[in-house]
């Protein structure tokens, strides 16, 4: 089990100064997570979700203590390395999907690849298995205007999960979508986590993720409250 | 490669406010292209005149000579040194004898210059064979300008007045027997042209010249102190001075073009670190490096000069050659430019001037893209991650 850990918090503080005080985002966060988790972030707004993630995602660095992700000491990475471990190994879902606005479908989920350096071949190929994996493969001329939320979502998934990343990490990424589009979503990500062993780790307070979770982490005032092992539906 | 590619998509995703840009950079480009070509063909169009009509390859000119002072005639005259005389005898290189006198057209007093050339030579354009032709006592050529100055006309008779080698005054009366066009000034205002050989009879300087002007081609032979030869470059300068000041002036107006469109793609770039602040997030979380966001940013700004210089070159390209082919007549007043040209200017369009121009237009336009892409630096990931999204 412990080999497996590919995500490692301990003592992890965030402090934003806000004049005269500081608020204080994460507090003394120590958490470990395996490979092929499907765990999320529970807790009210302001909880320090979103900058937890951030953090573990290297957009971030800590006011104090360590994250190491896949073995790179996240507080101490140069922005080239953190952008390389971006590239390399972790998917990013957004609450807002975040498509670029003038590419096509296909030209949005072959971006990642393209950072890679893939050839044209390899790019169409995984471009392709992605788009079928969220059902969007007749798509793939579209531009992110013509989609719906839940299209646009699922676009974004296959953005994340195309060059097959160790770990994805999804804030709120049912934040602006309906019911039906929520479950469809997250069945999608269930299924990716199983067959390709991908961790994902999810921020939100939406019910319907929940019970999805194998394991809910609550946080409160940026401390954890609860870490609890669960039985999807 | 990557960014390039990048950069051209989102350009072009940018649709009508992309081309705009263009349009207008274009308009820029095209008219610095076109301006300065007209300058350029003014330049050589003059420079040609020049030296078809009067400095050939060259001239040799006697030690006391000053163009510009007329007075210093008295003394500027000598022999034909033997290493110029020998082209001289091979039509390689022609003397040109030049005084000082008055002449009373319909009685008013003029001061000329009386240039005696050989009526059989071909290294400068005058005319000379009307010279060679006449009977008269002494024939003289005169350029239009200075027959609309004096009222002189063909077949007129007019009285000059000289002094000759010894400094005694001599006078007798020419007759005009040739009106020449030309665009020259040099050879027209103030000036009768009449036979060599005349001219050093009647001033007592036989076989003497102030100047020699070698042929096209002819390479220039070393002679004694008393001939200095003074190349195209030195007889050109003043043309080449006065075209320099005039292409400043017209400057300011593709200046004014081209900060029109440096202000439109500022402003876009502006626009676009506010707006597309999400989008660089984004970018950034997906693993693109900061530096290369900047440089994404920045192509994509500075692309917007390699489109009008394509855009330019579309519309741009038929437009001026056509212009060049053409000309560009010119109104009845264009000799107070001072210039040799025609009635018509050929506006010349060398490489040097597209590939500077080019050069300069995509400079320009790559700072003015950096310099607000370069905000971006400062951002970080998850500050643009919370802005808008275009
Ligand atoms: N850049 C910042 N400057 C100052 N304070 C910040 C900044 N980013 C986050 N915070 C504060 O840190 C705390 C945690 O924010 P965070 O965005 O992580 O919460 P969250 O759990 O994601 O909330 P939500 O559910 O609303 O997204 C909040 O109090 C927030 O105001
Ligand atoms: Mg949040």
């Amino acid at each position: 089990m412990k080999n497996d850990v590919i995500i490692e918090t301990r003592g992890l503080f965030k402090r934003y100064p806000l004049g005269e005080h500081t608020i204080v985002a994460l507090n003394d966060i120590s958490l470990h997570f395996s490979k092929s988790e499907f765990a999320g972030l529970v807790g009210p707004s302001g909880s320090g979700k979103t900058t937890l993630l951030n953090i573990i995602g290297s957009l971030d660095s800590p006011s104090e203590g360590s994250a190491t992700v896949l073995g790179n000491q996240i507080e101490s990475l140069s922005s080239r390395k953190a952008a390389e471990l971006r590239n390399h190994h972790i998917g990013f879902i957004f609450q807002t999907f975040n498509l670029l606005p003038v590419y096509s479908v296909f030209e949005n989920v072959e971006f990642p690849l393209l950072l890679l350096g893939l050839s044209a071949d390899e790019r169409k190929k995984m471009v392709f298995e992605a788009l079928e994996w969220v059902n969007l493969a007749d798509r793939a001329k579209s531009k992110p205007a013509q989609l719906s939320g839940g299209q646009s979502q699922r676009v974004a998934i296959a953005r994340a999960i195309v060059k097959r990343p160790a770990i994805i990490l999804a804030d709120e990424p049912t934040a602006n979508l309906d019911a039906e589009n929520s479950h469809h979503i997250l069945k999608t990500m269930v299924t990716l986590n199983k067959e390709l062993g991908t961790t994902f780790l999810f921020s939100t307070h939406d019910a319907k993720v929940v019970q999805y979770l194998r394991r809910k982490i609550s946080l409160i005032d940026g401390h954890v409250a609860s870490d609890e092992l669960c039985q999807p539906a | 490669m990557i960014i390039p590619r990048l950069a051209l998509r989102n350009l072009l995703g940018a649709g009508i406010r992309t081309w705009l840009n263009v349009v207008v950079l274009s308009f820029a480009f095209v008219s610095i292209i076109w301006s300065q070509g007209l300058l350029e063909g003014m330049n050589k169009q003059a420079a040609d005149a020049m030296i078809h009509m009067e400095y050939g390859n060259g001239q040799y000119w006697h030690a006391n000579y000053d163009r510009y002072d007329p007075l210093t005639l008295e003394d500027a005259h000598g022999a034909i040194p033997p290493t110029l005389q020998i082209l001289v005898d091979n039509g390689k290189a022609t003397p040109i004898l030049i005084t000082f006198a008055t002449m009373y057209p319909n009685g008013r007093l003029q001061t000329v210059l009386l240039k005696g050339i050989d009526p059989n030579q071909s290294v400068m354009g005058i005319p000379g064979e009307f010279l060679a032709k006449s009977d008269a006592a002494i024939p003289a050529l005169i350029g239009a300008r200075m027959a609309k100055n004096t009222g002189l006309k063909i077949g007129d008779i007019v009285t000059i007045q000289w002094r000759d080698v010894n400094g005694t005054y001599d006078a007798q009366e020419a007759t005009i027997v040739q009106v020449m066009t030309t665009s020259v000034q040099s050879v027209d205002n103030g000036t009768i042209w009449l036979p060599l050989k005349k001219l050093q009879n009647m001033t007592g300087m036989i076989g003497q010249a102030t100047i020699i002007t070698l042929a096209k081609g002819v390479e220039p032979p070393a002679t004694n102190d008393t001939w200095q030869f003074e190349n195209l470059d030195c007889l050109l300068k003043d043309l080449r001075d006065m075209v320099k000041s005039k292409s400043i002036g017209s400057s300011i107006m593709y200046i004014i073009l081209l900060l029109l469109a440096m202000l439109a793609i500022f402003d876009t770039q502006v626009l676009s670190i506010f707006r597309r602040r999400k989008e660089m997030g984004t970018l950034m979380a997906l693993g693109l490096t900061r530096v290369k966001v900047i440089q994404l940013f920045t192509l994509e700004g500075a692309l917007h000069s390699v489109l009008a210089v394509l855009v330019g070159a579309l519309y741009g390209t038929p437009l001026l050659a056509l212009f060049a082919k053409v000309g560009w007549s010119l109104p009845e007043n264009t000799d107070s430019y001072g210039f040799a040209i025609g009635d018509k200017l050929f506006p010349s369009y060398s490489l040097g001037l597209v590939v500077t121009t080019t050069i300069l237009v995509m400079i320009v336009t790559t700072i003015v893209s950096f310099l607000p892409a370069r905000r971006i630096a400062k951002l970080k990931p998850t500050e643009a991650l919370r802005g808008r999204m275009a």
